[in-house]
């Protein structure tokens, strides 16, 4: 923006003075117009603009799948919106930048509303309109009392309102709680953001497969987790200590395979339990909808799975059970995938093991279709079956590098070092039997559950200013701040009863859904004829 | 099956709706015309219209009228009813896929119309604009949309269902009261089709019928997101996740926050918070529709097949 230099000739003597005040213009015409309704607005709208992005194009936070997949879709565009972090929108210094300036815009905008409120409840109600008549609400009637009579009537009918009065004249005010409501709302905006902003720095979130039947948990640290996204300031020590065993997964579904309920039996020791040296588990029946809340920190039942067990008999006798969770890679019949790893036991010569590692991978129908090619057509555990694959050779577990639990390294297979010695279907208790005169069998399936551990300790603040934002929101919509005036005039008649003429009028202050009909009733309340 | 037979009964009971809500429609359309043909309107350069009635014509035009709001509320029964049958057959609440959440929308605008038309009876050349809307939503969700009644999946089972998606479907359909009273208001003041604007209300009416409703329907709308989030955090472990439904659930709620700032601004009173508050349920709709079937994502509930 081009900001006009006054044309003073440098060195004159009261440079320094105008400059200063210069500056002061600048900085408070800027404060100006981004205090201004009309900066708002326009911020509004960028914030809207600007979020439209975090839900058409596919979010880092929510879905890194589906990100990778439109960088191989549009393979000249991606890098550039990567760059602009339109994969992390709500991440992204632009939008950091709007919401900022919108709540800096707030405050500047509030405050000195606030201040204005404050000021203005300790001000009286305006003193009557000379001219009542015309204001947008008005009416005169007589009534057949005195003076004071009267006043005594507009006193009960005024009962809640602001109000003045001399001998002849009342002034009143009401809806304060409009201007306070609109008050609350904007600051508890503040108030949400920040709790949200703690949320963000100190909370966290993890995820981790536990196998029912038994598997163990405790939120001990970090590498307990199979994925962990951590807030800006946690390092994931100091984590709030607790454990979770989970005895038992059911799941229900429809005839049509929808899922119907999801439950997970399961026990916890707290941190008290834990310091107290507890061996006991408090029971909890964990489902979708109903977690588990402990101080701090709350336990989700998130996903499903199966984990087939196998065993491995060798030639030697020696016998090594193995059960891994399977990938789902069907979620509506839960056919999974996965690998079962198993290394000979007792062979310590480096060269041996790359030749007698042993892997059964394939997939896992829960109710299986039968056939030679297997697929999955329900999702519960009706009629089991693996169609696996049995390699041996390198499974390249001991090249120091990490490789997935559901897959084998495909290089070991490409270069020949690993080979496949069996293609087989086995449902439970079935075995096949290597060259080698090795068995493989399928003793059975066991369930295993995704367990999320989230811990957010800015919520409850985030909870309370919504809900101090809604009171502000209602009060500042449904709330009309109005004003009435009445002025008096005793006049006795011919007959020398005393009358009161009684000339009213309204005004509301804010919005024109209009103050008619509170207006009609105070009137028809004030001018009624007493019984 | 008892079950089944009363599924029937609602899947029957909606269609009547929808075509009680298509005659309601073309009743209001025959008295506009009616009407429009029985008044000479002579439009002033930058002056009011001028009006001249022939007295007889106007009675008959208000008959199609009145039979069209009469319809209007018949139909309004029906599809209530349709919502409750609905209910009883899959045992739940009826609120667990698009095809009910667009039925309990489109209730709820109906509902919204019948309130609004009874307070300003002035309202009713308006009716043939708020049912248009509401016929087009039944019948995509009556054909599209549709799906049998059945339970829900357990994500969904929660008492926060009831809670959270009412509330959405209640604001929804009073926002689109205002969003149709919006466009009839920019209509009116662009000076565009003046013999057929004529008919409506003044451009003042369905501005405040516009403002009016919104004031309800934003804190209920407000209300309904807070609901989801704390259901949010009971179901998927934290209360707000930028979901695509979420931000554009949000972004709606800014403009419609822009509308009401856009209110109380110099300059902006008129046309542009018209125009922001008929994008606001432009979003609203594309939050509905576009969101739930083609952006993948937590809220996708649609149970639409494949």
């Amino acid at each position: 923006m081009a900001t006009q230099t006054p044309t003073r000739p440098h060195g004159s003597p009261d440079s320094r003075a105008p400059r200063a005040r210069l500056a002061w213009v600048v900085l408070r015409n800027a404060w100006r117009s981004l205090t201004s309704m009309r900066t708002a607005l326009i911020l509004l709208f960028l914030l809207a603009v600007a979020a439209l992005p975090g839900a058409l194009l596919p979010q880092r936070s929510l879905n890194q799948t589906l990100v990778d997949s439109y960088f191989t879709q549009y393979p000249w565009l991606a890098p550039t919106l990567d760059r602009l972090g339109f994969f992390d929108v709500f991440a992204s210094p632009w939008f950091a930048a709007i919401y900022l300036l919108l709540m800096i815009s707030l405050v500047g905008c509030v405050l000195p509303r606030a201040w204005e409120h404050l000021k203005g409840l300790r001000q009286r109600p305006v003193a009557v309109p000379t001219n009542l008549a015309r204001l947008p609400h008005h009416d005169e009637f007589t009534l057949d009392m005195d003076a004071d009579e009267a006043a005594t009537r507009i006193r009960t009918r005024l009962k809640g309102w602001r109000r003045t009065e001399t001998a002849t004249t009342f002034s009143a005010e009401k809806g304060y709680l409009r201007e306070a409501g609109n008050l609350v709302f904007h600051l508890s905006l503040i108030g949400l953001l920040l709790g949200f902003a703690a949320g963000k720095l100190y909370g966290y979130e993890g995820q981790v497969i536990v196998q029912a039947g038994g598997g163990q948990f405790c939120n001990t640290g970090i590498l307990g987790y199979d994925s962990f996204r951590a807030g800006l300031r946690v390092d994931g020590t100091n984590l709030d200590p607790f454990c979770v065993k989970v005895d038992s997964f059911t799941a229900d579904y429809l005839a049509n395979g929808q899922a119907q309920s999801f439950d997970a039996a399961i026990g916890y020791q707290t941190r008290a339990d834990l310091d107290a040296g507890v061996t006991t588990w408090r029971p909890f029946p964990l489902a979708v909808n109903n977690p588990l809340r402990l101080d701090g920190s709350r336990v989700y039942l998130q996903g499903n799975g199966y984990a087939p067990r196998f065993t491995v008999t060798f030639p030697d006798g020696q016998k090594r059970t193995g059960q891994t969770q399977w990938n789902t890679v069907d979620p509506t019949t839960m056919l999974a995938q996965g690998t079962q790893k198993f290394a000979r036991p007792g062979v310590t010569d480096e060269a041996q093991r790359k030749l007698t590692g042993l892997a059964i991978t394939g997939i896992f129908a829960p109710t299986s279709s039968g056939g030679k090619v297997i697929t999955s057509v329900f999702p519960d555990l009706r009629d089991p079956e693996v169609a696996v694959d049995v390699l041996r050779g390198d499974l390249g577990l001991d090249d120091g590098r990490g490789q997935s639990i559901f897959q084998v390294d495909q290089s070991k297979i490409d270069s020949g070092a690993l080979k496949r010695v069996a293609r087989v279907n086995l449902v439970p208790g079935q075995s096949t039997t290597l060259d080698d005169g090795t068995v493989v069998t399928f003793d059975g399936v066991q369930r295993w559950v995704n367990l999320q551990v989230s811990h957010d300790p800015g919520q409850d603040y985030v909870l309370a200013f919504a809900i101090l934002l809604l009171l502000g929101l209602f009060s500042s919509l449904t709330i009309r701040r109005r004003r009435f005036w009445a002025r008096l005039t005793p006049i006795t008649g011919d007959d020398g009863v005393k009358r009161t003429v009684v000339e009213i009028g309204g005004l509301a202050r804010t919005d024109r859904a209009g103050y008619g009909e509170e207006f009609d009733r105070l009137r028809a309340d004030l001018a009624k004829k007493d019984d | 099956m008892v079950l089944t037979d009363l599924a029937l009964y609602s899947d029957r009971l909606y269609m009547a709706a929808v075509a009680v809500y298509v005659l309601a429609m073309v009743l209001h359309g025959v008295e506009y015309a009616a009407e429009r043909a029985s008044k000479q309107v002579l439009v002033g350069a930058g002056g009011p219209d001028v009006e001249v009635e022939e007295a007889p014509a106007r009675p008959r035009s208000e008959r199609y009228g009145r039979m069209a709001v009469s319809l209007t509320v018949l139909g309004v029964g029906l599809h209530l009813v349709s919502i409750v049958l609905r209910g009883l057959a899959a045992e739940r609440w009826p609120l667990g896929n698009m095809y009910e959440f667009t039925s309990a929308i489109t209730l709820a605008a109906m509902v919204t119309w019948i309130v609004m038309l009874r307070r300003t009876p002035s309202m009713r050349p308006v009716g043939m604009f708020v049912l248009f809307p509401v016929v087009v939503l039944l019948f995509l969700g009556g054909t599209v949309l549709y799906a049998p009644a059945q339970p829900v999946m357990p994500a969904l089972q929660s008492y926060w269902l009831v809670i959270h998606v009412t509330t959405i479907s209640i604001a929804s359909g009073l926002l689109l009261v205002p969003g149709v009273a919006s466009l009839l208001f920019l209509l009116r003041r662009s000076g565009k089709l003046p013999e057929f604007a004529a008919k409506l209300p003044s451009a003042d009416v369905l501005d405040r019928l516009a403002y009016r409703v919104t004031i309800i329907g934003f804190p209920l709308y407000t209300f309904a997101v807070i609901a989801g989030a704390i259901w949010a955090e009971a179901a998927w472990g934290r209360f707000w996740g930028w979901d695509p439904k979420e931000t554009v659930a949000f972004v709606a709620w800014v403009v419609y926050a822009a509308y009401l700032h856009a209110r109380a601004t110099a300059g902006w009173r008129a046309e542009r918070a018209a125009w922001i508050n008929v994008l606001g349920f432009a979003v609203m709709i594309f939050n509905l529709f576009f969101i739930n079937m083609v952006v993948a994502g937590l809220h996708s509930y649609a149970g639409l097949p494949g």
